[in-house]
């Protein structure tokens, strides 16, 4: 990969985009344009499922228990198109590292978060109620 | 396979991989094979560990809030509390300035300092709006009488969404280290670097904004 340092396209790329296991193209510079369209595709779909996602709560279009679940919905396809479109994740080698980091990271989160609230509701429900505390203590 | 010689193959193909083209770089750049990585990259991938790591911390509050929604001490709940409009101000505010930064990024990387001024001052003008907003809410709960110190669910919610704002607050710091440092230093590549830093922060800090308006004001709002 030649790699004059003077030679870079910055843009807000984690890794530079081209075809996974070929080296860059000779034209490796995108043109304004198409890097702008990127960057438009993206703020158009990410303000799309944000409204999606205020409206399924605003209007009473879904059915009610299935809101919270078309919430988390939009909300992870909006991760994804910010990552794509505006952090310029990509599977070329270059990025393989992000890549697996992120897998790694979206690992941990899961483990933090649904963990927490799997244990947490259990220890909940295991706990002996209020009432029949001092219920206990009277008799 | 098409090697010139077995000479050169050997010498450029140690472990016999068997990926060695006519020319150019071996098929495994980028899986460690292919030398040393372009700086960029591997600056980068270091600010990019430091992003996820900054994920898992917000992923622990996102479980506390999670878990604290029901513990309200009596206290009103986020149905009372929330103002929608107020949080699609702020999510719109957040959204652009993260698309004003890609256009930064684009003006950057041609080097335009004009056009990186004008949006770098655009995305400082949305986050300090956005910053706003968020301080007027916590204010207005605070007078209500909702404040952190009320009920554990508002600790969690100060916290988190605090958090935050302390985040966008140090990104608006930088943001403007970089809009002196752009005209003071020229388009070195040690700024070039420190932007493209930025830039990942900027953007991760909009993912997590995803996060907070998903999970603490629609699904709160549900949350009876």
């Amino acid at each position: 990969m030649s790699s004059n340092p003077d030679d870079f396209e910055l843009g807000s790329h984690v890794g530079e985009d081209h075809v996974a296991g070929q080296p860059p193209p000779d034209t490796a510079h995108p043109t304004l344009r198409t890097e702008l369209r990127g960057y438009l595709i993206g703020l158009a779909l990410a303000a799309l499922l944000t409204a999606a996602s205020f409206w399924a709560l605003s209007e009473h279009v879904i059915y009610g228990p299935g809101i919270v679940m078309a919430l988390i919905v939009f909300g992870l396809a909006q991760v994804g198109v910010h990552l794509v479109f505006f952090l310029h994740l990509t599977t070329s080698p270059d990025n393989t590292n992000n890549a697996l980091a992120l897998a790694f990271g979206v690992l941990i989160v899961s483990l933090i978060f649904f963990g927490s609230i799997w244990v947490m509701y259990h220890l909940n429900g295991n706990m002996i109620p209020a009432s029949a505390f001092t219920q206990m203590r009277g008799g | 396979m098409n090697a010139p010689s077995t000479a050169l193959r050997a010498g450029r193909d140690p472990y016999h991989m068997g990926h060695v083209p006519a020319t150019g770089e071996p098929e495994y750049t980028g899986h460690g094979g292919g030398g040393p990585a372009p700086k960029r990259i591997v600056v980068g991938y270091g600010f990019w560990i430091f992003i996820l790591s900054d994920v898992i911390l917000f992923s622990a509050f996102f479980a506390t809030y999670t878990v604290l929604i029901h513990a309200r001490n009596g206290g009103p709940g986020p149905r009372e509390l929330f103002d929608l409009h107020n949080t699609v101000q702020e999510t719109a505010c957040l959204l652009l300035s993260s698309f004003t930064c890609g256009m930064a990024s684009l003006a950057v990387g041609r080097r335009n300092l004009l056009w990186t001024e004008i949006t770098l001052a655009l995305t400082g003008l949305l986050g300090v709006t956005f910053l706003m907003l968020e301080i007027h809410e916590f204010l207005g709960l605070v007078a209500r009488g909702a404040g952190p110190t009320h009920s554990a669910f508002l600790t969690a919610f100060f916290s988190l969404v605090g958090c935050h704002g302390v985040h966008v607050s140090a990104g608006l710091l930088w943001l403007g280290t970089m809009m002196a440092q752009f005209p003071a230093k020229g388009f070195k590549e040690t700024i070039r670097h420190r932007y493209l830093c930025f830039s990942l922060f900027w953007h991760a800090l909009d993912i997590i904004w995803i996060g907070i308006f998903t999970v603490v004001y629609l699904i709160g709002f549900l949350t009876p």
